[in-house]
């Protein structure tokens, strides 16, 4: 449990470093995902008693928990919003339903028509 | 005392919107949206402010971190089926970026919305965490971009898997990835429930997508603020 825990808060630590070394725009914790990407691909363990995928498994579980105090914040803008209600709605499911639909229908094509690439997802099959 | 009661009404509204989740069982009760109409009710009923609640629960918000950097085991699961996706997934992501961040700088400026909120708009298409940043740097508003980021997620929780179909898109790769480039980490934790595949190409998408409009904002932002 500990240990998990421990390789969760030292990747989010090392890419924050990175993050602050190097200024590159991301955020500590998106560099973090891709270190600990990284940890478990040279492992190669990863079974069902690998403490990291113990405790992470428990964390993605109750991802929405966390989003809830940012979530909330919505108050605060309540005159700015209801000021302009119609753009920031129209824009806001406008922008997201194009982008959905471009991001869709791109791999769609792209998984039909480039060999070597399955057509299915092969639902069922375990990797590793 | 504070502290600790509204740390107890967050865990507790989510539980509950977990408890109506179930006994529903519809895509459209999501455990998120409720905790937030429950929670801004009694913030108003109280008469708290909004930053004392944020403070009270920082203990909550801190664990968005260590569960961002979890998201790398979905994918980790899911490796074998990323061979010959790289390009195909980075160019439906760009694609899908650039559509999002310039209908969405154009329909407000269209619809009579202010420079800030252009700007604002411009960043919403990224995990909430990524875009307070970016809003922040480009000059719009960085708790209102993680709003709008956290009311797309709850969008695309509710409505995501359901347009999908609706536009023929059925691969679960294909079907992840979408959800994850355009809303995020609430819509990963909806497409983990619809299925592996599912929640780990959305969790790529999305820390994929962060990545992506980081490089892609600036040239955006060039040709259209």
């Amino acid at each position: 449990m500990i240990t998990g825990l421990l390789w969760l808060l030292g990747c989010q630590l090392a890419g924050t470093a990175i993050v602050d070394v190097t200024g590159i725009p991301l955020p500590g914790p998106v560099v973090g995902m891709l270190l600990l990407f990284i940890v478990l691909v040279v492992r190669r363990r990863g079974g069902e008693d690998d403490p990291i995928i113990q405790v992470g498994d428990y964390f993605l579980s109750h991802l929405q928990l966390f989003f809830i105090p940012a979530g909330v914040g919505v108050v605060v803008y309540f005159a700015i919003i209801r000021d302009a209600a119609l753009p920031i709605v129209v824009a806001l499911l406008g922008s997201w339903l194009l982008g959905l639909a471009t991001v869709g229908w791109v791999l769609t094509l792209a998984l039909r028509h480039l060999p070597g690439v399955g057509s299915e997802g092969a639902p069922g099959e375990e990797i590793e | 005392m504070t502290l600790i009661l509204w740390l107890f009404v967050t865990v507790a509204a989510y539980e509950l919107g977990r408890w109506i989740r179930k006994r529903t069982g519809s895509s459209l009760a999501q455990p998120v949206a409720i905790a937030i109409a429950i929670i801004g009710v009694l913030l108003a009923a109280s008469g708290t402010a909004y930053d004392d609640y944020a403070d009270a629960t920082t203990l909550i918000s801190f664990l968005l971190g260590p569960a961002t950097v979890a998201l790398a085991i979905p994918l980790y699961h899911q490796t074998a089926r990323l061979k010959g996706m790289v390009v195909p997934v980075l160019v439906a992501l760009g694609a899908g970026a650039v559509v999002s961040m310039v209908s969405g700088i154009l329909l407000v400026r269209w619809l009579g919305g202010s420079d800030a909120l252009e700007r604002t708009m411009a960043t919403k298409a990224v995990t909430a965490p990524v875009t307070i940043a970016l809003a922040d740097r480009l000059g719009g508003y960085p708790e209102l971009s993680a709003c709008f980021a956290i009311v797309i997620g709850i969008v695309g929780a509710m409505l995501g898997p359901r347009l999908l179909t609706l536009l023929g898109v059925r691969d679960p790769r294909a079907r992840g990835v979408a959800v994850g480039a355009v809303s995020h980490g609430v819509g990963t934790a909806r497409m983990l429930e619809e299925g592996r595949v599912e929640g780990a190409f959305s969790g790529l998408a999305m820390g994929l997508t962060a990545v992506v409009t980081c490089l892609l904002l600036p040239l955006v932002a060039h040709l259209l603020l």
